[in-house]
């Protein structure tokens, strides 16, 4: 990977992290970038920090050491509620389950982001078109049935609602595009269809796909792969 | 969407609890209103009653007796004054006017007052208001009685009507002066006093109600006719109590003191704002012991609402985590849960404000009839009005708290919170 600062939509370097003072870093990154555009997977087996990572790479967590640079910009450096406004603007999440809001219809929890960022509002992949309609857009292209779109969240399937998840991190085509461990509760033809559809739209939109997972199998789906480590090397056994 | 509707749908969501929530709330805050409701209008009714008086004169008890019994009809003389006396002073020279009161009977729990036409002439009430009849005409016969608005309306009595007296105060009075009914000659206007609560009628009607009678009971055996009665001398012996108008109001400290030092007979006279004084003294005991408990009310209510925010947390970490996800920021937390808290504040205030209107117009006619007071509905006043501003300011800040609690919460939970 080449270091063109511009190029890169995430770019670490020495990163070091440790949930508490007294105990060894948990994560010790010397280099890692995502290029724009492009997707990487991070595998390492479960405590390995893959989710410490992510938050480090969101802004929810503090850099204690080493630096992270969000599309070319100091990132790690800024104040917390700045990071957050970045994030917003930028990322766009999947959770491992759990990712919508019970009390929102499908589309409401999909147009969710842009009712809070205006970047994601006017996200560079829509222009005149109105947010249902563009809602209605993503899920088509995750293949949500339509018939779905207004119920109750808890009426979907697992596998619904994790594409669900997906659309609405999609909607206003921001720049990144974490997920962690979006499909470890899903079957197998489930998955499949997951990443399918997951890694075609982010190429489609041009954004980075940044994905964690134990399951090296899906390693297949992507560009590049990164492998976090239990710990630092020497340090643990 | 933004943020204050996510934070109101994510409490509709929660429904049951913010529903019990916003009761305890409610109903602490219309706990507030209502005693603070019922203290202004107990002093406002009690300091209604009586205006222009310059003095009350019974016999010697305690001040605030005498006023309560004369003015207020609570209570009971212990003794009375004698005819002999009352002409005596009624006749001093500073002296411009007197009402004479006789308590002691009753019609279907209502007193019986008598008195005479300077009742009508110089009993005032409020600001300096007057009495005024509505119907008919002041009494003018022994049998004849003027009924107070009150009396007239819940008795439905028209002019004309006949009504029995009977002895002693108690509401079913076991014994009726059935002998010798009384014609309603006149019906007052309201006044919201215990004048409205009265039956007005002659002195020597009362005079007559006891000829047979002694000491509260029939003589057996004598029965005089209406006729026979009427021939008899009706000047009364005693009267229980009379109302002094002064020439001068600076008189009236003189006068006074002339009255206590009376050497026929151990009398009293008060200065009705002085008795009244000494009343609010009294009742301020029990106002402030009734506004410390509503105001510990409040402070539970508060305290039982931070409970069920901070508690309601560990099951919205789903929830914050996706928040944050979508970039909520620490004040953005702070701002969710202080819209939460606040909201709590604004619909108790308004729905406590809603339970005690609810609750004053239900407890009125009860409270009317059993204690005179009239409670009134209305905006709360100035002061409570700073209060009530400050308690709503406080259940804002009052978000604080669990919004701290839930930004750690999400520090630690990170996007990933699998709970
Ligand atoms: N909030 C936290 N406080 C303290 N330790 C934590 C916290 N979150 C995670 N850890 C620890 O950090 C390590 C890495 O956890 P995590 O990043 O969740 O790993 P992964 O996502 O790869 O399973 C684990 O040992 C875990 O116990
Ligand atoms: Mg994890």
């Amino acid at each position: 990977m080449q270091n063109m600062a511009s190029d890169d939509a995430l770019k670490v370097r020495d990163l070091r992290f440790s949930w508490d003072t007294q105990t060894a870093d948990i994560l010790n990154i010397k280099n890692l970038d995502i290029p724009m555009g492009r997707s990487l997977f991070i595998h390492g087996p479960s405590g390995s920090g893959k989710s410490t990572l992510l938050n480090l790479l969101s802004g929810v967590l503090s850099v204690q050491h080493g630096s992270i640079q969000l599309l070319g910009k100091e990132f790690s450096s800024l104040r917390a509620a700045k990071r957050d406004k970045l994030r917003a603007d930028h990322i766009g999440y999947i959770f491992q389950q759990f990712n919508l809001l019970p009390y929102l219809s499908v589309l409401d929890n999909v147009t969710l982001p842009t009712k809070i960022s205006t970047q994601r509002r006017q996200g560079k992949a829509r222009h005149a078109r109105a947010l249902t309609e563009e809602a209605e857009h993503w899920l088509a292209q995750l293949q949500v049935p339509r018939s779905v779109f207004s119920q109750p969240v808890s009426r979907l399937s697992v596998g619904q609602q994790q594409r669900v998840a997906a659309a609405r991190a999609l909607i206003g085509s921001p720049e990144i595009i974490i997920a962690d461990e979006p499909t470890s509760a899903l079957d197998q033809q489930n998955i499949d269809n997951f990443m399918t559809v997951l890694t075609q739209q982010c190429r489609s939109i041009g954004s980075s796909l940044l994905f964690v997972s134990h399951d090296m199998q899906l390693a297949g789906f992507f560009d590049a792969t990164y492998d976090l480590h239990p710990s630092t090397p020497g340090e643990q056994e | 969407m933004n943020w204050i509707h996510l934070a109101l749908k994510s409490l509709w969501n929660r429904r049951v609890t913010a529903l019990l929530t916003l009761l305890m709330v409610s109903v602490s805050v219309c706990l507030l209103l209502s005693v603070d409701r019922v203290r202004t209008d107990t002093r406002s009714s009690f300091g209604n009653t009586l205006s222009g008086t310059d003095l009350l004169i019974g016999s010697r008890t305690g001040s605030l007796n005498l006023l309560l019994y004369s003015v207020f009809r609570i209570g009971n003389a212990t003794n009375n004054i004698s005819w002999q006396s009352y002409q005596e002073l009624k006749n001093h020279k500073d002296v411009k006017w007197t009402i004479p009161i006789s308590l002691g009977d009753s019609h279907k729990g209502y007193r019986v007052v008598g008195t005479n036409e300077s009742y009508l002439q110089h009993y005032q009430y409020g600001r300096q208001h007057g009495l005024k009849l509505q119907q008919g005409v002041w009494f003018a016969d022994v049998f004849e009685v003027v009924l107070g608005a009150e009396v007239a309306r819940q008795l439905n009595y028209q002019l004309g009507d006949a009504v029995v007296i009977a002895h002693g105060t108690g509401s079913t009075s076991f014994e009726q002066h059935d002998d010798r009914p009384f014609k309603v000659v006149g019906i007052l206007a309201p006044t919201g006093t215990p004048v409205d609560k009265s039956l007005h009628i002659p002195l020597e009607g009362i005079t007559v109600l006891h000829v047979d009678w002694q000491s509260g009971v029939k003589r057996q055996g004598k029965t005089t006719s209406v006729d026979d009665t009427l021939s008899l001398d009706l000047t009364p012996d005693s009267i229980t109590a009379f109302l002094v108008g002064m020439n001068s109001r600076l008189k009236a400290f003189g006068f006074q003191r002339q009255v206590n030092e009376f050497r026929k007979e151990p009398l009293m006279a008060v200065i009705p704002g002085a008795a009244l004084q000494e009343l609010w003294q009294l009742i301020g005991i029990a106002e402030n012991a009734l506004m410390a408990v509503s105001v510990m009310v409040i402070v539970t209510g508060l305290i039982g609402m931070v409970t069920v925010i901070i508690s309601s947390l560990n099951e919205r970490r789903r929830e914050i985590a996706i928040f944050r996800a979508l970039g909520a920021k620490r004040n953005t937390l702070l701002g969710l849960l202080m819209v939460e808290s606040g909201f709590y504040g604004l619909a108790g205030l308004v729905t406590g404000y809603g339970l005690h209107v609810l609750l004053m117009g239900i407890a009125n006619s009860h409270v009317q009839n059993r204690y005179g007071i009239e409670l009134t509905i209305g905006w709360p006043n100035e002061s409570m009005m700073v209060i009530l501003s400050s308690f709503l300011v406080t259940t804002v800040i009052l978000g604080l708290l669990p919004g701290y609690r839930a930004y750690r919460q999400s520090l630690s939970d990170g996007l990933s919170a699998n709970v």
